[in-house]
């Protein structure tokens, strides 16, 4: 039984994660209604970018996240311009194909800097033990974080200025353009905000596991799931369904084969997306 | 009952406002119903009810005496309804001709491809769209989109057309256009028409009877001088009483 | 009738030049021009969704992984023979996709897209799971499979003489397809749902079939595949990355068209193998091919085939 409950723990504590993550994913798509295909491999940089200040420079890990989210914010900022701000308005596919376009430069970039081979970040943290069970430190202390993120995000998207003028342009562009909201501005800034919080998704992601630069095409698929779960472009949503999706992960492992977990994830992600294509919570949606 | 279409106490709720309220009227075969009232009194909503876009919450639709209520918009075509789009629907990257040609082809008489180019080609003819046939949609003016919408849905035959403000943007020389084409329909074919316009002179002229919504119900049923007449019409959307003469004068 | 028509002279003589092709050129360019043939297979039945239907579909590659491991299936365990297998695959990924499309296709846009990603990250998980289909090894063809079509190096021949024959169909369905009665209903689809609906076109039923008869010859082609390939395995089987390269073929051609569909799958197959076996360019494939791709939807959406249409009108009346 407490094997059970500690299964749990260790998936919710995986979902928050996941719930920022998909944070990222999701604010695009509310604000742009884009689906970014470059999710993936910005999670796979934000990855890479934390080894690298943690073995160049030998900063503490937890110290280089910030760093990694302003990168990653900066580097968003700039596909903006590049790659995004033509499809804007255009058929789906058009912005999905150029998001992916991006992402296949990232991860080929990626290969030929580092291969595909598996890379890992140190670090050490005393775990907390509940009977013969450990929870490992690092995975609180990601947990938390990533928590922390997500709320910080909440604050800023509703008690600054700037964050409601994201919110503003996700409700209607043309309207908050009206209202003298530098629109074209505030969409690539929210861009940089969603890679940025990739980044920094990734970069926890690479305090708990090794990874490779092709490991974010699985924390791809899984914000997908999450963003479906909990609303395709409701932030809010979207850390309740990582932690959904946590907990999912958690309380079937202890019962079935490891790799049966993708197949009920996936099933229900398409039942869920044909059932309820709002998603399951409505949360922070007004009214 | 030889009513081609009998509406019966339908209404529509958008989150607490009434849409459309216990509205219920009828058409006979052959016959111009003009539609009238204020903007948002549910006059396009009505006609969404009707065609099937949306179902209504109470109330019955039945054409030829069978329910068609909530029926998908497919299967209202089936039986012989068509309608144009108050905001116009071009099929953009097709050409005037396939756009008419669809219309032909999955309207309610259901046509070989053949055939129903040859169709699409006499209704284009039909509303002035000849010389602009091979054209793509989205390259017509806003008046040869209304026109586009008009042969669209007429190329199907069906027996009821709902025309939804099809002069409104037009100019002068363009609705007079227009009328003759809704003119040149009522003859050749008989078909008959329920027509929502704001333009009131173009509607008493061409109605054979008119109902005027208010604020998702019915104001009034007549004929357009019983209707231009009518005390909470001149009130409510008339605006002057002397109206009505210089309406029925031209 | 169809003699007259130009599009079916451009069928005969693809067809030709890659039946006669390898027999001059030998073993390296049958290999080359089967995965051609592979690939303007994937493209031309991606088409029927994203041209003519306007359906994103992001997971086309199910209908191949699934074709593959049910056919091959059928040939290494219940020993069936290999035309039984390809129509048994194509008849069962039929009824599968219209039943899963029934429901997915209730979806539309940004949704529909992610709907089928979910798919196909489905399959692949069960498939990898399910031991009949031999789990995440996959399935292997013994010697004996190809015993009846006269051993390995003429069952290889046979492979590839069927997928053009395969690649053909393709081009014949998309003219058909295209100037069909039908077909008209699928771009009154594409242009405006909700519109086509109004028309009376009867979308559910129009797009439902339209992506069963969009998985058939790819399920096929899946077959042929991993019958020449000798293996089947699920991560291979269902490379979601193939499924977004069957779209980059398709914008690379000009998605809507079948001449740009099928040159679209012809290039990209030519390019990545000269990238791949580049030594300048090999380890930069990737990136190339990136760079390529953003370059089509930033600055020529269309594809070869809308950009030849822009510049001269005559091409629209030619090329379809």
């Amino acid at each position: 039984m407490t094997g059970v409950i500690v299964s749990i723990i260790n998936g919710l504590l995986l979902g928050a994660i996941y719930g920022l993550a998909a944070i990222g994913l999701t604010l695009i798509f509310g604000v742009m209604k884009v689906i970014n295909l470059a999710h993936g491999a910005m999670i796979a940089l934000g990855m890479f970018a934390l080894y690298l200040l943690v073995s160049w420079l030998g900063i503490n890990p937890y110290l280089a996240v910030p760093v990694v989210g302003v990168g990653g914010f900066l580097m968003g900022f700039c596909i903006y311009w590049i790659a995004v701000h033509r499809v804007i308005g255009r058929a789906e596919l058009m912005s999905l194909l150029a998001t992916f376009a991006v992402s296949m430069i990232i991860v080929g970039v990626g290969t030929v800097l580092w291969s595909t081979s598996p890379y890992n970040v140190q670090v050490d943290m005393p775990g907390l033990s509940i009977g013969r069970y450990t929870i490992p430190g690092n995975h609180i202390v990601a947990a938390v974080v990533a928590i922390l993120v997500a709320v910080a995000l909440y604050l800023f998207l509703y008690y600054t200025r700037l964050g409601k003028a994201i919110r503003a342009v996700a409700s209607n562009r043309q309207a908050s353009e009206l209202m003298g909201i530098p629109s074209t501005r505030v969409l690539a800034i929210a861009f940089g905000i969603g890679i940025g919080i990739a980044a920094v998704a990734g970069s926890l992601i690479a305090t708990l596991f090794p990874f490779t630069i092709l490991s974010g095409a699985s924390y791809e698929l899984k914000s997908f799931v999450v963003t479906v779960l909990g609303g395709l472009g409701n932030p809010a949503g979207a850390l309740l369904g990582g932690l959904l999706l946590g907990l999912i992960e958690g309380s079937v492992s202890p019962f079935v084969s490891v790799s049966w977990t993708p197949v009920i994830e996936f099933s229900l992600f398409v039942v869920i997306l044909i059932l309820f294509p709002a998603g399951l919570f409505r949360v922070g949606r007004g009214r | 009952m030889s009513r081609l279409m009998d509406v019966q106490n339908v209404s529509k709720h958008f989150s607490g406002v009434k849409a459309v309220n216990d509205v219920s009227f009828y058409l006979d075969p052959g016959e111009i119903l003009g539609l009238i009232g204020p903007n948002g009194a549910g006059k396009t909503t009505l006609f969404n009810l009707v065609s099937g876009v949306i179902p209504p919450d109470h109330g019955r639709v039945v054409m030829r005496g069978e329910d068609i209520t909530g029926m998908a918009p497919y299967h209202v075509v089936d039986r012989g309804l068509a309608r144009t789009h108050q905001i116009v629907k071009p099929l953009n990257d097709m050409t005037v001709l396939d756009n008419v040609t669809v219309g032909a082809c999955f309207g309610s008489e259901k046509m070989g491809l053949k055939r129903a180019r040859e169709k699409a080609l006499s209704v284009i003819r039909m509303v002035g769209l000849e010389d602009r046939r091979n054209l793509l949609a989205n390259q017509l003016t806003i008046a040869g989109k209304k026109r586009l919408e008009v042969a669209r849905a007429l190329a199907g035959n069906p027996q009821l057309l709902l025309l939804d403000e099809v002069l409104a943007g037009l100019n002068p020389t363009e609705v007079q256009g227009m009328i003759n084409v809704i003119r040149t329909i009522r003859e050749d074919s008989g078909i008959a028409i329920l027509i929502i316009e704001h333009l009131m002179q173009a509607v008493m002229n061409l109605s054979d009877r008119v109902m005027v919504l208010n604020f998702g119900s019915t104001l009034a049923t007549g004929t357009p001088e019983e209707v231009t007449r009518h005390p909470q019409v001149i009130e409510a959307y008339l605006g002057d009483p002397d109206m009505a003469e210089k309406l029925m004068r031209k | 009738m169809m003699i007259k028509r130009p599009f079916f002279w451009m069928i005969v003589a693809t067809v030709a030049v890659f039946a006669i092709a390898p027999l001059v050129g030998g073993i390296g360019v049958r290999e080359s021009l089967f995965l051609a043939a592979i690939y303007m297979i994937l493209a031309l039945n991606l088409n029927f969704m994203i041209g003519y239907t306007g359906y994103v579909n992001f997971g086309s590659i199910v209908f191949f992984g699934l074709g593959g491991t049910l056919g091959i299936f059928a040939i290494t365990v219940w020993g069936w023979p290999l035309w039984a297998a390809l129509i048994g695959a194509g008849v069962v990924v039929a009824g599968l996709a219209l039943l899963l499309g029934l429901g997915i296709l209730r979806l539309r846009g940004a949704y529909f897209a992610l709907a089928t990603i979910g798919v196909v990250e489905a399959t692949k998980a069960f498939v990898s799971n399910f031991d009949p289909f031999g789990g995440s090894t996959g399935m292997y063809i013994s010697f004996s499979a190809y015993k009846p079509l006269g051993g390995a190096r003429e069952a290889l021949w046979v492979a590839y003489f069927l997928l053009v024959a395969v690649l053909g169909i393709s081009l014949l369905l998309s003219f058909w397809i295209k100037r069909s009665r039908f077909g008209l209903g699928l771009f009154a689809i594409r242009e405006d749902e909700d519109a086509a609906m109004v028309l009376g076109v009867k979308a559910p039923l129009f797009k439902a079939i339209i992506y069963s008869v969009s998985s058939v010859l790819p399920a096929i082609a899946g077959v042929l595949f991993f019958f020449k390939n000798g293996v089947i395995q699920p991560e291979q089987a269902f490379d979601l990355t193939l499924s977004i390269e069957a779209i980059v073929m398709l914008m690379l051609g000009g998605q809507g068209t079948v001449i740009g569909a099928a040159l679209g799958g012809f290039a990209y197959e030519q390019f990545r193998g000269y990238l791949l076996t580049s030594s300048t360019f090999s380890s930069f494939h990737l990136v190339i091919a990136g760079a390529l791709l953003l370059l089509i939807v930033l600055f020529a959406p269309g594809g070869l085939i809308g950009w030849a249409h822009e510049r001269w009108a005559i091409t629209r009346k030619v090329l379809e």
